[in-house]
């Protein structure tokens, strides 16, 4: 009896021992990272550290609501994260920097702080010195209000805008059309005998002549996944989360700290002629790359390439301008 | 028919070996559980904790152990097990004479279900947030083995199961249905046994842990099944008895905490209904958002129903009837009849939640910490709930049925106490329809 008294405790010991310690060794061993809506944390961790040319073994798991994972200016599909269910993810990094990875669902009204960064060591042969955007040597304020003083009766037309174009004072380079609004080329035209429509019209056909199909379609593409949800699907600045946010009324000056530091104002309206014929694709390209500084418009520096945001850019316009099919 | 003369069940019993077997693996399932809880995921449809024991061990328990084993669970169920361990300073050796630990009797004013009662009422209330949330989950449960260490350490046998337990209370009152029992064969054999060890203990085994002398017992609600005194017996004079259904109920309770019980678990399996299965979103998000107004609002009509609209009606049906008794042990004796019926309406509502949800069992078995295992090939089945064109008719059976077997047991009852069935067959058959509503 006293043997078997002295079997059956240690059976219940390691019993117990191995109940405790075997789901800690496994979990301790797993590192997953975690995905929460960002009023609960966002990702943890949100630093991660890579070396060059060395995969990177992700394990990603949400914590509550459907998110994605992708990381910005880096060619890769998104990956979605779903609750309680783990993402596996390798990726390598051929260039040593401060990577921004993001989340890619609408996941709630702070979505778009869902952010992270991924911080890949190693050297690289290839280190260009980053040069300044163009907002930046135009010396743009992109904070104050560009409006244009008028705007189009009708919406402008890039097909009517050819015919004129040939007989203009104007070049049709991709200097000019990054550096001026729309407006600019309207007023321009001023001493000329064009009619206003007409002269908006050339304003059309220049932005148009200054993008691709390709080009549009990829910005149509970024802009239905990243910028609609507020902005809009048809750019009026209505999306999903517009109406969260109204509805939020006052407590939208809070930030989610609980001080009333935030200025939330609502999202951009990109159907508004008077806001987009007086903002030039460089003030667009400065709002986008760096974001509307505590407003809820997020920096997109870090995750758009330069092309990208071009093609956004182009996009944006097409609110405005009838294009050729 | 006496089950414990089959050849292989008696030495199984009389053995502890075999028990012991299942409590360590019941023990070691059991912290896992609460360790998944605490660093599985938090989404309750993909974690262990919430997966096991709010679905698997729930189905389980209601729809088996329940309904034809009575307290079989009790007789496997981990969480006394630490406790009493330590208050007998043994495994598997009987105690010494001197006690180790306070040994102090559980005191007068609360030998009764009350606090069992008030323990499943709590969980009831918080059931949203406790159902879903396994950390939440996890406490519970840890509560629970602590609790019953705690009050093993102070008071004799398992003042836990027998006093405080949430789930002990009902599966008590509905082990009166069950066909099986644990009785004595012969009533002299008792009365002349020296010593009684089946509830003092002896060299053999330990006295009855949940403080029943098996010589007196009529009824299955207080018989934990543990089997300790066919082990102690000396004159071989316990059995396991396959019986009728119900054999219990043909003599009904005069306890008016029994009463209360069937009638929390009656009106709790109505309100989870309309609360978890319902269309009403207003009321999920009353249950779900502990603390708000909206809740104590929720919490308040909850305990209305239960402890004053279910019962009033009820009282105001027997107000009238003939009867020499009093209206307190009237109403005590009625509410029998509402134990069938409450039985089955669990067995209704957790026919559907459990069919729902049963796909998780076979993703949560193949990745039980949510570290991306895929342990038995299992981890990505997608959630389908299962063999939904069965579920309204099994209902249905279920809810009528228990409603045949309730009219038969308040006719019974009715008998007993020389009154009329009819206000109580009445009240069933409204309730019946309510819940039918509820559900379908």
């Amino acid at each position: 009896m006293k043997r078997l008294e002295l079997l059956s405790r240690i059976l219940i010991t390691l019993a117990i021992v191995g109940a405790v310690g075997t789901p800690l060794y496994f979990w301790s061993r797993t590192p997953l990272i975690h995905a929460r809506i960002a009023e609960n944390g966002g990702w943890t961790p949100d630093v991660i550290r890579a070396n060059v040319g060395e995969p990177l073994h992700l394990k990603l798991t949400s914590d509550d609501v459907v998110h994605g994972f992708a990381v910005g200016q880096m060619d890769m599909q998104s990956v979605d994260v779903l609750p309680g269910k783990v993402t596996d993810l390798t990726l390598i990094f051929d260039k040593p920097g401060i990577y921004t990875f993001y989340c890619t669902r609408w996941c709630g009204l702070n979505h778009w702080r869902m952010r992270g960064t991924i911080e890949v060591g190693g050297s690289s042969s290839d280190t260009q010195p980053a040069s300044a955007p163009l907002y930046v040597t135009l010396k743009i304020n992109i904070d104050a209000p560009h409006n244009a003083p008028t705007i189009p009766v009708q919406k402008p037309s890039a097909l009517r805008g050819q015919s004129f174009s040939t007989q203009l004072p104007i070049t049709n380079s991709t200097n000019y059309y990054r550096a001026n609004s729309p407006y600019q080329v309207f007023d321009e035209l001023s001493n000329t005998s064009l009619t206003e429509t007409e002269r908006w019209d050339v304003a059309a056909y220049l932005w148009q002549s200054n993008t691709t199909a390709e080009s549009l379609a990829n910005g149509q593409r970024l802009y239905a996944q990243n910028c609609a949800a507020c902005h809009g699907e048809n750019g009026a600045g209505d999306g999903v989360f517009a109406d969260d946010l109204t509805a939020l009324g006052a407590t939208l000056q809070r930030s989610m700290t609980g001080d009333n530091k935030m200025t939330m104002q609502t999202p951009a309206d990109f159907t508004d002629p008077k806001r987009m014929m007086g903002a030039s694709p460089a003030l667009l390209q400065g709002k986008i790359l760096r974001g509307g500084m505590g407003t809820g418009m997020p920096m997109w520096g870090s995750i758009f390439t330069e092309e990208q945001i071009w093609d956004l850019i182009a996009y944006l316009y097409s609110f405005q301008f009838e294009y050729q099919k | 028919m006496e089950l414990t003369r089959l050849p292989i069940l008696k030495p199984a019993l009389k053995s502890r070996y075999p028990q012991l077997a299942v409590f360590i693996v019941m023990l070691a399932g059991y912290i896992f559980a609460i360790l998944a809880g605490f660093i599985g995921t938090p989404v309750g449809s993909r974690n262990f904790s919430i997966v096991f024991v709010w679905i698997a061990w729930w189905a389980i328990l209601i729809l088996v152990a329940v309904p034809f084993f009575g307290r079989g669970w009790c007789a496997v169920c981990p969480i006394p097990l630490p406790g009493e361990w330590l208050q007998r300073g043994a495994v598997l050796n009987p105690p010494d004479k001197k006690p180790k630990w306070l040994n102090l009797r559980w005191p007068k004013f609360l030998r009764n279900i009350w606090l069992q009662n008030i323990s499943f009422l709590l969980l009831a209330l918080f059931s949203s947030v406790l159902l879903t949330t396994p950390n939440i989950t996890a406490i519970i449960l840890a509560a629970m083995l602590f609790a019953a260490i705690g009050l093993s350490m102070v008071f004799e046998r398992r003042s836990f199961c027998r006093y405080l337990c949430p789930v002990g209370g009902f599966i008590g009152l509905y082990s009166q249905t069950a066909p099986i029992e644990l009785r004595i064969k012969e009533k002299q054999v008792c009365v002349v046994c020296d010593g009684k060890p089946c509830y003092n203990g002896s060299q053999t085994g330990y006295g009855c842990p949940w403080d029943v002398f098996p010589g007196g017992l009529r009824k299955n609600t207080y018989c934990g099944l543990c089997m300790e005194c066919i082990r102690t017996c000396p004159h071989d004079n316990i059995a396991i008895n396959l019986r009728p259904f119900s054999a219990d109920l043909a003599k009904p309770s005069a306890r008016i905490d029994e009463a209360f019980k069937a009638f929390i678990m009656l009106a709790s399996a109505m309100i989870y209904a309309g609360v978890l299965l319902g269309p009403w979103g207003a009321l999920k998000d009353a249950a779900y958002n502990v603390g708000t107004s909206a809740w104590l609002i929720y919490a308040i009509i909850f305990l209305a129903i239960i402890f004053a609209v279910l019962p009033g009606f009820f009282a105001l049906g027997i107000l009238k009837t003939k009867s020499a008794l009093p209206l307190k042990q009237r109403f005590a004796s009625f509410a029998t009849a509402l134990i069938p019926l409450g039985l089955m309406f669990w067995v209704a509502f957790s026919l559907s939640f459990v069919l729902t949800n049963a796909s998780y069992i076979l993703a949560s078995l193949s990745d039980p910490l949510g570290l991306g295992w895929n342990l038995f090939g299992t981890a990505s089945t997608a959630w389908k709930p299962m063999l939904t064109s069965i579920l309204a008719p099994a209902q249905t059976l279920a809810l009528v049925g228990g409603l045949i077997w309730s009219a038969r047991t308040a006719q019974k009852a009715a008998n007993e106490i020389k009154s009329s069935s009819i206000p109580v067959i009445t009240f069933c058959f409204i309730v019946t329809l309510v819940m039918l509503w509820l559900l379908l």
